[in-house]
């Protein structure tokens, strides 16, 4: 049988401060997951994700408000919270999945693990929408690579 | 949404594989091929009538079929069901591969702004 959880990981050349920034940062967030982000990286701390009608939610009608609650958050190792439960109710493992990020310093650079699970918890609601939105979002990710390339040559000619 | 239908079908396969005893009913019946209930229920620490429940509920969502044997009912998997429930996970996967890769891009275009402040500071000590 499939499992209920899935475990990726990627090698990132920077140090593990860096990365917290990227994954816990609303501004950042907003830069490689939702279109915007309303969350503090403290234990038991409410927030939310928002995907917006055409922003990276690709053809939400409406803003998709996700709610997740930090679990864990230890500064520069471990950041972990529970999302995709419906708004107002208390998460557990019955009715939200749990995304849990793993950040391994190796020699001044990181390793970074995710693992969700409790997918099956959720499936039947926004887990769903969230991969469909997922099978729209080669678009933006066109866009993000211009952005950099701009970002990039620009930087080049200040300096 | 085009994708309505696929989802919804999605979610009953979800719902249909989440319960753990569900789980080991599927297993069984992949290690022996074809059973029948009260086959399976000797090798399983429930009743033949939760057994005749959960098989019902496989059916349904098609990860199962039931082929009428005299007066039994053999069961056996349907292996395309059970690809779809690996692809749903696949597609979560792949998601989680996307969005790393963008947390890679960005780290590392903010290390590398990082390091030509640093050089640059070190330019002007000089």
């Amino acid at each position: 049988m499939p499992a209920t959880s899935v475990e990726r990981e990627i090698f990132i050349e920077a140090p593990p401060e860096i990365v917290w920034g990227v994954i816990t940062e609303p501004e950042q967030i907003s830069s490689w997951f939702s279109d915007d982000a309303d969350i503090e990286p403290r234990s038991g701390m409410d927030g939310t994700l928002t995907w917006k009608p055409g922003g990276r939610g690709g053809e939400v009608e409406a803003d998709l408000v996700v709610p997740i609650r930090v679990v864990d958050a230890e500064p520069f190792r471990r950041f972990s919270f529970r999302w995709n439960h419906q708004q107002g109710v208390e998460p557990d493992e019955s009715n939200s999945a749990l995304v849990e990020f793993r950040l391994i310093e190796e020699d001044g650079a990181t390793r970074l693990k995710v693992v969700e699970s409790g997918i099956d918890a959720v499936a039947h609601d926004v887990e769903s929408s969230t991969r469909y939105r997922a099978e729209h979002e080669d678009g933006w990710e066109k866009h993000f690579a211009e952005l950099l390339d701009y970002l990039a040559s620009n930087a080049g000619r200040a300096s | 949404m085009t994708g309505a239908l696929a989802e919804t079908e999605d979610d009953a396969l979800w719902a249909a594989v989440a319960d753990p005893t569900r789980r080991r009913v599927l297993d069984a019946l992949l290690e022996r091929g074809e059973a029948t209930t009260t086959t399976l229920a000797e090798g399983l620490p429930v009743t033949r009538q939760a057994v005749a429940k959960h098989l019902v509920v496989l059916d349904r969502v098609g990860l199962v079929a039931g082929q009428r044997s005299g007066r039994e009912v053999r069961y056996a998997v349907r292996p395309e069901r059970l690809d779809d429930a690996a692809a749903a996970m696949a597609r979560v996967a792949a998601q989680w591969d996307r969005r790393l890769a963008r947390i890679k891009r960005l780290a590392e275009s903010v290390q590398a702004e990082a390091r030509i402040d640093f050089q640059h500071r070190q330019g002007e000590a000089r």
